[in-house]
């Protein structure tokens, strides 16, 4: 790799939601910067910028990951999904349904982190537990539900996606 | 989500009509938004003292630093604006940016107008201050004290406004009774954080003189007059819009406003427009908090329990600078001192206080958490001291049903409640008896365990006027009456026949278009699809008032009011218009499915579309009595909220709700942390409109409330040092700390609201934080003498009621002797250090600014000002938390060669430090051993947000400087546990060879 001053400007080249894109950004430009203001996909929100508040979480290589505590550069040659890429034309996805159902956001900021982490969490564990449910969205902070709708909502998601009844 | 049309919307939890774009990345906040081709950014230079003269301001290396287009300092901002409006008769400016004198930490001291973000910050690190640190207060009580350093020396003192109020007959009622009882309470700073930020995008032009402002501000709108004025032009020269979209608020992003004046005159002054997004540590250190009181409270009691009086002594802390709408915090409440207790006499005594922290503003429950913190206390102490049962005193002082409505001692006018019943239901539904059960099982275990009440009226659709209680009687009278709450609603029909409402509410989250679709679809008989909602403001554009906006719970009662009525109007001209087209009489028209009917004969219709939009396609047929049907805009102020009296009664707000919560907490018995382990919370909110919306809003406030309970402070050092800049310093509640409360209602509908609804939105920030609080006291001491409780009850500051007193370690640290502290971070450790060189040989350089700025890692040059004095230009950090400083240092108790202490100072853009050293030199076989000790206390950006990597990164930089001075002599240096390992290698080793 060359070694880059603050002031190079290099491109990196990814994958976003299955669709290849090539940023020119200097070395120290946040993957969050990135997305969202060189790319445009302003989906992915910044709440703290220091990986506490969980709202810019995208999934790099199917993981969920801090999109504000990495660097674009890191996400060179990387498949990036965003919570633009989870619906598939106009129709939402059962998780997405799931939350409008229970009312699980208000303002909607922190959702989209939210939804980034559950998709990883069902594609990897799709009978996950409550717990594991509760586990995998502690690393989130919401200030307007009091989190109880969003449980209900990954649970019935979850029930969803098994194939089962809806509610949970 | 059914949408079917024969039973009404209203009242139904409809699926919102915000979600799809929401769930999907499609939102459009404020940093969402596009912007023109060349707009710049916007970054802040900011205080890292809490009180200190600003000497100097050097811009001039900033100014030359890569992309920056303009460095503004606060005389700059100064000369092209005027002071913001202060609420109170009072001798103060207050500037949105400091100018001779900054005041808390993260006060705007420049800004840097550049082609991007980064560069920006890069620019704002180059901007050298020189600062004179003053006396730092940051207490309340002892910045009313004589000797308490003056924050702003025009007042003369920190008390900026002291107003004592009486109703019916106090001093009396307090003699006629056996019983007076009073408490002491502390209520702490915190805030309810939204996870999105504030934001502006500002642009100017000259040609009209006017400002075009973006801003993610919630209202209220009055603040619009304050910008205005403030950047010295008339209101139709400040346009302000809204982004459709807000990442929650909670009052918070009112206070966004003095950064509009800043980004205006930052893009008249680059002439360009301009962005700025605030980041986290700028929101938690320099946004606004809700206010942290000391309240005295004393209740006139008789034996059984009733109060016939209360008299509050309230000390408000507003922080710096008393900035709009603020003593508000104060005053919101005015009306309802008594809360839910049937109370004829009250006496109030309130101070407003200035002090080195970060100004107030708006936050959820504004106002609530700090009076029924105390009231709440209040009432769990009168039943401890009478020996009554804590709920019995409250249900004998509860105002009956009969009595609405209610008119309260300071003049407010409850609009509709029976509290016996709500209160009666939740203890029925919400189980308490199973909770006594539980309580009395853990306890007979030998496990804490204690349940707490709370019982609150929240009020809602703040008057307007309330504000000017803080005025005495004659300044009101020379002001002009300020009173009353305009709400706005405008419906529009276009030439389809599809409607159109608009409001000026400016929502974060709560689904206003939702319910405003419900409202409206239900009125004209149409789906919800066929109406489409905008809640956006643009002040050049829209109908708006100085209420406008979303706080103080105003959007069912007052807004979807409002936008009942206008479509009462409009259907009410289409029936009309459609009796004429269906030659029937207007009260004999029906609106459903629709259509346009005739009623008892469905046969006789016409499409709602098609009479709707007649006014657009052939204006002449309209019936004579009927103007037009293109749009309709209703402002409505209720009649009720009037101006306060001569006497200073207050009607403070429309609408009063109810909220009974009863809670159990169990405390850990080896962590003393509290839990909890059931939480009832019964509302009376009047008519629901939309019941998971509703539930929605108290579980939200539940969850921020318990937040405030156990976990969240703003903490200030003494220095005033900002210590809980980052979420791992300020924690917010996860999904593991938030139980799922169990929700009840009760309703009675309010006589005063167009759709009978109050507010909502903040009623458990008032009631779950002293509910928590009586139920960790009951669980402390379920007898006897009501424990001081000071939130947030943390395991920290519950263990030693429980435990006692942490012992003394076996093997005590030895203490530094160094000189007093100011309060600040404090760091302090030890090491030492074996070099080959003689005692007389490290003293010379140790003395010696060559040999010091050869050593000193990241030394830019050592400066030597006298035998005892030196200034160095250093660049230290760990990490990417790096920065230049400039070190002033001296050196005093010299006893060459064998030991000294050095005292010094640095200032960096990250933050300030300070310390004290006492290095001492002994003989070794070889050549010398330096031992050091050294307490530090650090303060600035640095303290916020690094205080937990501190101790180790002050270590980690003393440890190099010793290894490069072991270097420098051909020896080595070790420290601390790492010598005294090595040490021990060292010997094993050579045991093992000899």
């Amino acid at each position: 790799m060359p070694r880059l001053t603050k002031d190079d400007v290099q491109p990196v080249g990814f994958k976003l939601n299955g669709r290849p894109v090539v940023v020119r950004v200097t070395p120290r430009t946040l993957l969050t910067d990135a997305l969202r203001h060189e790319i445009g996909a302003t989906g992915t929100h910044v709440g703290c910028e220091h990986g506490v508040c969980g709202a810019c979480t995208v999934q790099v290589d199917g993981e969920p990951a801090r999109a504000c505590l990495m660097l674009a550069h890191q996400a060179d040659g990387c498949d990036i999904r965003t919570v633009e890429g989870l619906a598939q034309g106009d129709a939402l996805t059962p998780l997405q349904e799931a939350f409008r159902a229970h009312f699980a956001l208000q303002c909607g900021f922190c959702t989209a982190g939210i939804l980034m982490t559950l998709d990883a969490l069902f594609s990897r564990q799709p009978d996950a537990d409550e717990d594991a449910i509760r586990e995998a969205l502690s690393g989130h902070l919401c200030r307007c539900t009091g989190y109880a709708p969003i449980v209900q909502a990954a649970l019935t998601a979850r029930n969803r996606i098994k194939g089962g009844p809806i509610d949970a | 989500m059914k949408d079917t049309l024969d039973s009404p919307l209203v009242g139904r939890s409809v699926a919102r009509v915000e979600d799809p774009a929401l769930l999907s990345g499609r939102g459009r906040y404020i940093d969402d938004l596009p912007v023109a081709a060349g707009t710049l950014a916007l970054a802040f230079v900011r205080s890292p003292h809490g009180h200190a003269d600003i000497r100097s301001v050097d811009i001039d290396e900033a100014q030359r630093a890569q992309g920056v287009v303009a460095v503004i300092t606060g005389q700059e901002v100064a000369a092209r604006t005027r002071s913001m409006t202060v609420g109170v008769k009072a001798d103060v400016d207050c500037w949105p940016m400091a100018i001779d004198r900054v005041r808390y930490v993260g006060e705007p001291v420049a800004m840097i107008v550049a082609t991007d973000r980064y560069l920006a910050e890069d620019a704002a690190d180059l901007v050298v201050v020189d600062y004179a640190p003053l006396g730092v207060v940051v207490d309340p009580v002892a910045a009313l004290s004589e000797d308490a350093p003056v924050l702003h020396p025009s007042l003369g003192g920190n008390l900026i406004n002291e107003r004592r109020f009486r109703y019916g007959d106090p001093e009396a009622a307090f003699d006629a009774v056996p019983h007076r009882i009073g408490i002491d309470v502390t209520y702490p700073r915190s805030a309810c954080t939204p996870i999105e930020t504030y934001g502006v995008i500002a642009s100017y032009e000259p040609g009209e003189d006017a400002y075009d402002v973006t801003a993610n501000f919630q209202g209220p709108f009055s603040i619009h007059a304050v910008v205005a004025r403030s950047l010295n032009v008339p209101g139709n020269r400040l346009r302000l819009r809204t982004p459709p979209d807000s990442g929650g608020s909670f009052g918070i992003k009112q206070g966004v406003f003095p950064y509009m004046i800043l980004a205006g005159i930052a893009a008249r002054v680059a002439g360009a427009p301009v962005k700025w997004i605030e980041d986290r540590l700028e929101h938690l250190s320099a946004s606004v908090s809700a206010t942290n009181r000391q309240t005295r409270i004393e209740a006139a009691v008789e034996a059984d329990g009733r109060i016939t009086a209360l008299d509050w002594d309230q000390i408000e802390d507003c922080g710096a600078h008393l900035r709009a709408p603020e003593p508000a915090t104060l005053y919101r409440m005015h009306g309802n001192m008594t809360g839910a207790y049937d109370i004829p006499n009250l006496a109030i005594r309130n101070r407003v206080v200035l002090t080195n922290k970060t100004p107030t503003g708006l936050n959820r429950g504004f106002g609530g958490p700090q009076i029924y913190f105390a009231l709440e206390r209040l009432m769990d102490a009168i039943a401890r001291q009478l020996g009554l049962d804590r709920l019995e005193v409250i249900r004998r002082n509860l105002i009956p049903a009969d009595a609405f409505p209610y008119r309260t001692a300071s003049g407010a006018l409850y609009d509709s409640g029976d509290y016996e019943a709500a209160m009666d239901r939740a203890v029925t539904e919400g189980g308490l008896a199973e909770l006594y059960a539980r309580r009395d099982k853990a306890r007979a275990e030998g496990r804490r365990y204690g349940i707490g009440f709370a019982c609150v009226v929240e009020p809602s659709v703040s008057n307007m006027g309330y504000i000017t209680t803080v005025l005495t009687p004659e300044e009101r009278a020379k002001a002009g009456p300020k009173n009353g709450a305009q709400a706005t609603a405008t419906i529009a029909i276009d030439p389809l026949g599809s409607v159109t409402v608009k409001v000026a509410s400016v929502p974060q989250g709560q689904g206003h278009r939702t319910v405003l679709a419900q409202v409206v679809a239900d009125k004209l008989g149409v789906p919800m699809a066929a109406v489409r909602v905008l809640a956006d403001v643009d002040t050049m554009r829209d109908a708006w008032s100085i209420a406008s906006g979303n706080y103080a719970s105003r959007f069912a009662p007052a807004v979807a009011g409002a936008t009942e009525i206008a479509a009462t109007r409009l259907r009410d001209k289409l029936a009309k218009v459609a009796a004429a087209q269906l030659n029937i009489a207007p009260e004999d028209v029906s609106f459903a499915a629709g259509r346009i009917a005739a009623k008892g004969n469905p046969d006789n219709s016409l499409s709602f579309a098609r009479v709707a939009a007649t006014a657009h396609w052939s204006p002449g047929t309209l019936p004579d009595s009927v103007d037009q049907t293109l749009r309709e805009t209703v402002f409505w102020s209720p009649p009720g909220l009037k101006a306060p009296t001569a006497e200073d009664g207050i009607n403070s707000s429309l609408c009063h709700g109810f909220i009974f919560d009863f809670c159990g907490i169990e405390i850990d018995p080896e962590t003393a942390e509290p839990k909890i382990d059931r939480y009832v919370t019964m509302h009376d909110c009047g008519r629901i409109l939309h019941p998971a919306m509703v539930d929605g809003q108290v579980r939200g406030g539940f969850a921020q409330a318990v937040g405030a309970a156990f976990l969240e402070e703003y903490a200030y050092g003494e220095d005033g040092s900002f210590q809980s800049g980052t979420l791992a310093d300020y924690l917010l509640p996860t999904v593991m700390e938030v139980p799922d409360p169990v929700i009840l209602h009760h309703v009675t509908p309010s006589p005063f609201t167009p759709l009978g609804a109050k507010g909502v939105g903040e009623g458990n920030c008032m009631s779950t934080p002293v509910c928590i609080a009586n139920a960790v006291a009951d669980a402390l001491a379920p007898e006897g003498k009501a424990p001081d409780i000071v939130l947030p009850v943390t395991a920290a500051k519950l263990a030693p009621r429980i435990f006692g007193d942490e012992p003394n370690p076996k093997n005590p640290v030895p203490e530094t002797e160094v000189g007093p502290t100011t309060g600040g971070r404090k760091l302090t450790g030890e090491g030492r250090a074996v070099v080959k060189a003689s005692r007389a040989d490290v003293w010379q350089m140790l003395l010696d600014p060559a040999t010091l700025d050869a050593i000193i890692p990241g030394s830019h040059g050592v400066q030597k000002i006298s035998e005892t004095h030196f200034k160095a230009d250093v660049t230290l950090g760990v990490g990417p938390v790096r920065s230049r400083y400039k070190a002033d240092i001296e050196l005093s108790d010299l006893d060459p060669p064998n030991a000294v202490t050095l005292s010094g100072q640095a200032a960096g853009p990250l933050g300030t430090g300070g310390g004290h050293g006492r290095i001492t030199l002994t003989d070794t076989e070889d050549g010398t051993e330096i031992a050091y000790r050294y307490e530090a206390e650090i303060g600035g950006k640095v303290a916020s947000v690094g205080g937990r990597l501190l101790d180790g990164a002050a270590k980690v930089v003393i440890g190099e400087f010793f290894r490069a001075l072991a270097r420098h002599c051909g020896g080595s240096a070790r420290s601390g546990l790492l010598a005294r390992l090595i040490g021990l290698v060292d010997r094993i080793r050579k045991g093992g060879r000899s």
